[in-house]
């Protein structure tokens, strides 16, 4: 081990009580600003699932309202090649009417293929009661709207167009997305049962897409934009359509950035003190082993170095701590037997805390290495 | 202030020396910048053939880790090391780890010193004689041509202080170690070969015997 590192570790073990004080309550610190950081993280990605988790980022529509799209097929190949992309499906929907007694219900008959059925709004592995659509002729509805309609699976449902089509279509299935809009004015069915229903031929009324990095959904939309090249098509964004959503987020984020930023500062000052108070208690050991001919630079670095080995210890214990308050968060503050947020490890954000605290430490070491710097072996002696 | 006044001495390679004075005479003034822990204001100062005049702080510190051992009045042994890890020390800082033949030798001085029982003790538990002897290997482990020793048995007692003294001579004999002893007693500077005495920053006596 080099010398410095050695001295460095000597004078630290030499005050444990004072070594474990300091350490204990920088990780706290660290603690508080891994759980913070965490937290917020973990509400955001939350709240991010919930506004986008189960429908398109970016939809292709007819700039002209009640206009279909052609030649869809050749959009969505040219679409699906981006890389950005995850899932590309098409749907022909429209509004309907379902019969139930006297009343007429009115719901969203959302013909679509099996990219937007599985791929984007995953109703598949929604499906708590009967099965998933085998053919033409049947369809799936939500729980809202089963409840509202009493209607279970295997019943038959009347669906009348504006254009006075009428057609009964077998339930084949019930679904639960969890949002209430869709579970109480969605029917389903396959692409060619809504471009049958609603007479739009081999046409589609929208391409939706879903994207990798959902903050990057606008560039997508733009890429698309430049890809499609027709004046007579639409193409709209999630953060476009929420920029309320996405200013509060932004300023969540800072103010998260905010918090962090704090508390690291006053760790480095924590340290920089503590090292500064130590560099006048070994100040008769500093004079001897200068006296004994340590270059400056080596008796600075045992400093740095002690700042660095309590950044690591503090760091390492922080994160053990601030992750544990995050798992007793998830398990303790729950709603409904549920928890508010699910335990999310993040291995960036540990590993990035780690080194931003690690440097913090290190460079507050250099304070009080700089103040050792002027220390002359003379005066310690002359002091006797 | 100046305390030093106009002072030409040299010393020889091998010699045992002392250097004797009143409380405030300026003797450890002399001794300071003999091993270039201290500057003087004017003249020079001559380190085995080497000007220190030209040199900067890290050059002067690997001399002095090289050239000179220092034993002090106070031992300074570093209480977080043990009595050999203290003794090794200067040997560390001119290396990286302690070969071999450095542990040989600090053995060796152990058991010159007669502290062997004692050197893996951390060196605050360690009676006061213990510790200065352990100082004194630690300003002899790298071989150096010339120790400096300011008043080295001062928190001694006489048989501890007489101890010392003995070994001194002996090393100096054995290993033609340069000594410069700086005292008040002039009983101590008798048992050298050579006394330099300083009064008030002036030299008044430079006796060889």
């Amino acid at each position: 081990m080099a010398l410095p590192l050695r001295i460095a570790v000597r004078f630290l073990l030499s005050g444990k009580g004072q070594t474990l004080l300091i350490v204990g309550g920088i990780a706290i610190a660290i603690s508080v600003q891994v759980f913070v950081g965490l937290l917020i993280e973990s509400l955001q990605a939350g709240l991010i699932e919930q506004t986008v988790g189960n429908s398109p980022q970016v939809t292709v529509r007819s700039a002209e309202e009640n206009v279909t799209i052609g030649r869809w097929q050749d959009m969505a190949t040219g679409i699906t090649s981006l890389t950005a992309v995850e899932h590309v499906g098409v749907a022909a929907s429209a509004n309907a009417f379902v019969r139930k007694a006297n009343d007429s219900v009115p719901v969203l008959f959302r013909g679509m293929d099996r990219d937007s059925i599985d791929g984007i709004y995953r109703i598949s592995g929604h499906i708590y009661e009967g099965q998933d659509i085998q053919s033409s002729g049947e369809v799936l509805i939500g729980r809202n709207l089963s409840e509202k309609l009493a209607i279970s699976v295997g019943d038959r449902l009347q669906v009348t167009t504006p254009g006075g089509a009428i057609v009964d279509y077998r339930v084949a299935g019930l679904f639960d997305l969890g949002v209430a809009a869709i579970d109480g004015s969605w029917v389903v069915s396959n692409l060619r049962t809504g471009q049958s229903l609603f007479g739009f031929s081999d046409r589609v009324t929208s391409i939706e897409v879903t994207v990798f990095d959902v903050f990057a959904a606008d560039l997508v939309a733009a890429a698309v934009v430049g890809l499609l090249d027709d004046d007579g098509l639409e193409v709209t964004n999630w953060k476009d359509e929420n920029e309320q959503l996405l200013n509060a987020l932004e300023s969540q984020s800072l103010s998260n950035n905010i918090i962090q930023a704090v508390i690291i500062i006053s760790v480095a000052i924590a340290i920089a003190s503590l090292l500064s108070v130590t560099v006048l208690q070994k100040r008769r050991q500093l004079g001897i082993l200068k006296a004994m001919g340590i270059k400056d630079s080596a008796a600075s670095l045992i400093f740095v170095y002690q700042g660095l080995l309590i950044g690591v210890m503090a760091s390492a214990l922080g994160i053990a701590l601030g992750l544990g308050l995050l798992y007793s968060f998830t398990v303790f503050a729950t709603t409904g037997g549920e928890s508010i947020i699910s335990f999310d490890f993040k291995p960036v954000f540990i590993l990035r805390s780690l080194g931003i605290s690690i440097l913090a430490a290190a460079v507050a070491g250099l304070i009080p290495a700089s103040r050792s710097l002027r220390l002359n072996p003379i005066d310690v002696i002359r002091e006797g | 202030m100046q305390v030093l006044f106009d002072i030409n001495i040299a010393i020889e390679a091998g010699s045992f020396n002392s250097v004797v004075g009143e409380s405030g005479s300026g003797k450890s003034t002399l001794m300071n910048i003999i091993g270039t822990l201290d500057t003087p204001t004017a003249g020079d100062v001559v380190v085995d053939g080497q000007s220190i005049a030209m040199l900067g702080r890290d050059d002067l510190a690997e001399l002095r880790n090289r050239t000179i051992g220092f034993v002090f009045q106070f031992h300074y042994l570093l209480p977080e090391f043990t009595a050999i890890e203290n003794v090794l020390m200067p040997h560390a800082i001119g290396r990286q780890r302690p070969d071999r033949e450095a542990i040989d030798w600090a053995e060796e001085l152990f058991e010159f010193m007669g502290v062997s029982k004692v050197k893996n003790n951390p060196a605050g538990k360690m009676s006061g004689g213990q510790q200065q002897r352990v100082a004194i290997i630690r300003a002899l482990i790298n071989k150096p041509k010339l120790v400096l020793a300011d008043e080295p048995t001062g928190n001694l007692d006489s048989a501890n202080t007489a101890n010392v003294y003995e070994r001194f001579r002996d090393i100096n004999q054995r290993y033609g170690t340069t000594f410069l002893i700086v005292t008040h007693d002039r009983r101590i500077a008798e048992q050298t070969d050579r006394i330099v005495e300083i009064r008030d920053g002036h030299l008044l006596m430079d006796i060889k015997k």
